[in-house]
């Protein structure tokens, strides 16, 4: 079943390739494949009953240890539906027209399999495979559709993070050579960590995997790849790129990092807390000198991430409260899902912006309240969730992150981390002012009003995300579990 | 001893597919020399498929003289496969031509050489195998009979009796060092002598596998020769080189003074980073294919110098090599299709051929190491030979040299999706392009195959 939901988009591409299907034809395909990736999806959650689910386990390269290994679990399976739920708005998004759609769709559905199959990997080869190919698959979202200076903003992007995936797999290497006997199998390394024997190689291979991860991220200061490549790319690639994609390199730290290194982590817990806190301050300061709209955003998924590298550093604080602990990875996880939300509803939005403005700086607008009532709901409603207002999920996820990471015993790190909420609240404000109310700017009079399409795309995503800020539960039971196995598998 | 002339079967083949088609082809009229590369690509088959036979039996020596191990195995079935793709392509771009038939038999001897190179035990076949190696690819080069053709042929001729004479002059130092050529015999000669000789032996070797210094001709035949020979002489004769390079490095360097290894280790950088710089700003395809071929002879020669060190190298040379010869041919067929060298000639391919333009991309990620292209896991392997027998500062200086070649091998992907009119391609390369590109992505999914033999 999980072979099918990871496959299927690459399949309904195939055929979209294959045959001449007319344009509008094309995107109702995608939408039809799209949406019974979603249904698949929930019937995966519905079946699931704890423990690893779904799991297929083949062998493909049997002397190296590698084979085709994929399951779901409390983490995975949000962020799966995540990117079934996110891929598919785009999809309907993409009603509102869209250059060569034939090849666009091709090309976001498979994007689609290698995301799924990034999150259902159990194999770093197959992880791998999966996380390089969404490189390439972005690289030409951005320079095929994107706007403004692409190639070189693609260029730039396919580079900095394929050297961050080359690092990685050096990384996976080491962790292949650590262990006894040679394997690349992610539930038995977790089970049997490398380098039990030599703490002292363990270090490199950490760093290495960090780095790689924290490209992906990304991480300050090796962000600096990811301000271009969002202002340049199409509405739906900025809203997978920061949606999905980024999710990838926190879900790795996660996933393959703490449970394979867990000696090594709990030594690097600091200066990896120093770094997500860097990170967070780092990049909401940088938003708020932002003048275009849409780097203001990107910055601010250097701050949301930073949330998550924090949290994810306080549970390798083994002398901390393990409850508390606990609290911060399931608040990571939230954060996770939360992030994907809202910031895919918040680049779909800015894609109306460059659709009928062909502009992004915030002086130019003003005053669009008026014009453009729903606009202003749909974009007032995001900025509130992405800056953490309770009732949506950023507010549950980063009070959890918070309490965790205090409670573990990291209390300066909490403090400067809530130092950066305050000033995300600050430039989403600032946003509102300048661009929906106030007297009008040069360019306000050619913002309209959504159309469907837009709507039924942002609105689910912000819906959603009230959902879980209202009502956690559902989720919040399914990520628990595997939050207090990670912490367990940390602490060894 | 092992005297059995069929142990070495495979070879016979080719060398009776040789002869009995330059025979064939001095007394058949010229419109029927098609024939020929019949005669030549049944020669190829019957030889893989004989190897494949020879696989299942035990190692042997033959003759004293020549190894019959998987190392030669994989080499015979890769050359066999290898130089039956460029047959086809020269099919295409030979036919009508009065010496059409010395074509398919030059590359069938230069083949012949690639194979015995790889499987030589001692280093006068060694020697031989390099002239039968290097003197029908001489004559391939300036096949075309024009300016550019004969200029690169001079080229590759003075560059390769030059390496050439040293090496020999390697063989004879050794030799008279211990009073026999026998890889075996040689090994754990000790002493500056000994590293002399082996120093002069890599000039040759590096010749035939286009890295530092010997890389000079690279460029140069590639775009002068045609491009059929060019891949022919990009591809084959490297795979035997390596393939005998490792076997050199594992018989009788691995004994002698460790200086060797890092020596291995210096040349891999020189030849990755070398490559990939002059690759940058080439605006003909076939300069940036051939500094592209250059920068893999670095990599490729990364296990060489972790062999013995780690059960990881022969595996990874061999299907690194394996995965190269597909990939690097794809790519040349999709240059023999379209018939343009320039880059900005690659405009609007996407529209008019979407087959061969995504058969450009998969070879060209490819020969970058995507997954899960076969490239990838050779360089998987060679990244975890290079870490595992201690050469982990290779590893990453490879690495870095991998993300910049993303950047010229993108030069190339990105026009082909502009608007553009590119000429109609040719359809018999075209299918040699695709069915490169398919294989490339087999084999790296069915790495496993591989592996479990090699």
């Amino acid at each position: 079943m999980l072979t099918i939901v990871i496959f299927l988009p690459l399949a309904a591409a195939t055929l979209l390739a294959l045959r001449g299907l007319g344009g509008r034809r094309a995107i109702w395909v995608w939408i039809a494949a799209t949406a019974v990736d979603l249904i698949l999806v929930a019937a995966m959650w519905l079946g699931y009953r704890g423990g690893i689910g779904h799991e297929t386990r083949l062998r493909w390269i049997p002397s190296a240890g590698a084979g085709y290994h994929v399951g779901v679990d409390g983490m995975s399976l949000p962020l799966i539906a995540m990117t079934a739920l996110l891929f598919l708005l785009c999809a309907v998004y993409s009603l509102r027209g869209t250059e060569r759609p034939r090849s666009y769709a091709a090309l976001f559905l498979f994007l689609q399999t290698v995301s799924i199959g990034v999150f259902a990997a159990l194999d770093l080869l197959l992880f791998f495979v999966f996380f390089d190919l969404s490189i390439v698959g972005m690289y030409f979202v951005i320079v095929g559709w994107g706007h403004g200076d692409r190639a070189r903003s693609a260029l730039t992007f396919f580079l900095y993070t394929f050297l961050g995936s080359l690092v990685l797999l050096l990384g996976f290497i080491g962790l292949f050579l650590g262990a006894e006997p040679h394997t690349f199998d992610l539930t038995d390394l977790a089970a049997n960590p490398p380098f039990s024997g030599s703490p002292g190689s363990a270090a490199p291979v950490l760093i290495a995997i960090f780095v790689g991860f924290a490209v992906k991220t990304p991480v300050v200061p090796l962000h600096t790849w990811l301000p271009p490549a969002h202002t340049d790319a199409p509405a739906a690639g900025s809203a997978v790129l920061a949606g999905v994609l980024l999710k990838m390199g926190t879900y790795g730290l996660a996933r393959i990092a703490l449970p394979t290194l867990p000696v090594a982590w709990q030594r690097y817990a600091w200066v990896i807390i120093a770094i997500g806190v860097v990170s967070l301050l780092y990049g909401a300061l940088v938003a708020l000198a932002q003048e275009n709209l849409k780097r203001l955003i990107a910055y601010t998924s250097v701050n949301h991430m930073g949330y998550i590298v924090l949290a994810l550093g306080a549970a390798g604080l083994v002398a901390g409260d393990v409850r508390a602990r606990e609290l911060a990875v399931t608040g990571a996880v939230t954060q996770m899902v939360g992030h994907g939300l809202v910031t895919g509803a918040l680049f779909l939005l800015t894609g109306v912006f460059w659709d009928r403005a062909r502009a992004y700086e915030l002086n130019r607008f003003g005053g669009i309240a008026a014009n453009a009532p729903i606009l202003t709901a749909l974009t007032a409603v995001a900025a509130f969730a992405s800056l953490g207002l309770p009732g949506f999920s950023g507010f549950i996820a980063e009070f959890q992150i918070l309490a965790g990471v205090i409670g573990a015993g990291a209390v300066v790190a909490g403090a400067l981390a809530v130092l950066g909420i305050l000033i995300t609240a600050a430039l989403f404000l600032r946003v509102l002012r300048k661009v929906f109310l106030g007297g009008p700017g040069e360019l306000t009079g050619r913002v309209t009003e959504v159309r469907p399409a837009e709507l039924a795309a942002v609105a689910p995503l912000l819906a959603l995300s009230l959902i879980i800020g209202i009502a956690p539960r559902w989720l919040l039971d399914l990520i628990d579990p595997v939050a207090a196995a990670l912490v367990a598998l940390v602490s060894r | 001893m092992n005297e059995d002339p069929s142990a070495l079967l495979p070879e016979l083949l080719m060398l009776g597919g040789a002869v009995i088609g330059l025979l064939t082809g001095a007394f058949t009229r010229r419109d029927r020399q098609r024939a020929v590369a019949w005669i030549c690509g049944t020669a190829l088959t019957g030889a893989a498929v004989a190897t494949a036979f020879a696989a299942v039996r035990p190692d042997t020596m033959a003759f004293e003289a020549y190894a019959v191990d998987p190392l030669t195995n994989v080499t015979r079935v890769t050359v066999a496969v290898a130089t039956l793709l460029v047959v086809v392509l020269a099919a295409g771009w030979a036919r009508g031509n009065r010496r059409e038939a010395e074509v398919y038999v030059l590359l069938l001897l230069a083949a012949l050489g690639a194979v015995v190179l790889a499987g030589a035990g001692d280093l006068l076949v060694f020697a031989a195998a390099y002239l039968v190696a290097s003197i029908p690819a001489y004559a391939l080069a300036g096949f075309a009979e024009d300016g550019r053709g004969t200029e690169a042929a001079l080229k590759y001729y003075l560059m390769g009796a030059f390496l050439g004479v040293i090496m020999l002059a390697g063989v004879t130092l050794l030799y008279g060092l211990k009073g026999t050529t026998s890889y075996m015999s040689l090994a754990g000669a000790p002493g500056a002598a000994a590293g002399c000789g082996i120093l002069l032996l890599l000039a040759g070797v590096l010749f035939k596998a286009g890295a530092v210094p010997g890389h000079f001709w690279v460029p140069d035949v590639t775009e002068g020769a045609p491009p059929v020979v060019a891949a022919f002489v990009t591809t084959v004769p490297k795979i035997g080189a390596l393939a005998g390079l490792l076997r050199l490095a594992t018989e009788m360097f691995d004994g002698a003074d460790a200086g060797w290894r890092p020596l291995v280790a210096l040349i891999a950088v020189a030849t990755m980073t070398l490559g990939n710089l002059a690759a940058f700003h080439q605006d003909n395809v076939r300069r940036l294919l051939a500094y592209s071929t250059i920068s893999q002879a670095g990599y490729l020669l990364i296990p060489v110098a972790v062999t013995g060190q780690t059960g990881l190298a022969r595996p990874a040379l061999l299907f690194y090599l394996a995965a190269y010869a597909v990939t690097n041919l794809g790519a040349f067929a999709v240059v023999v299709a379209v018939g343009r060298d320039s880059l900005a000639g690659y405009a609007g391919l996407a529209r008019r051929a979407p087959g061969l333009a995504l058969a450009l991309v998969v070879c060209l990620l490819g020969l970058v190491g995507t997954p899960p292209t076969a490239v990838f896991a050779g360089k998987l392997l060679v990244f975890a030979a290079a870490v595992d027998g201690g050469y982990a500062w290779l590893a990453v200086v490879a690495v870095l040299n991998t993300v910049a070649s993303v950047f010229y091998y993108l030069r190339w992907i990105v026009p082909a999706f502009r608007p553009g009119e590119p000429p109609a391609p040719a359809p018999v390369a075209t299918r040699v392009a695709c069915l490169a590109a398919t294989a490339s992505l087999l084999l790296g999914v069915a790495a496993a195959l591989m592996l479990t033999r090699g």
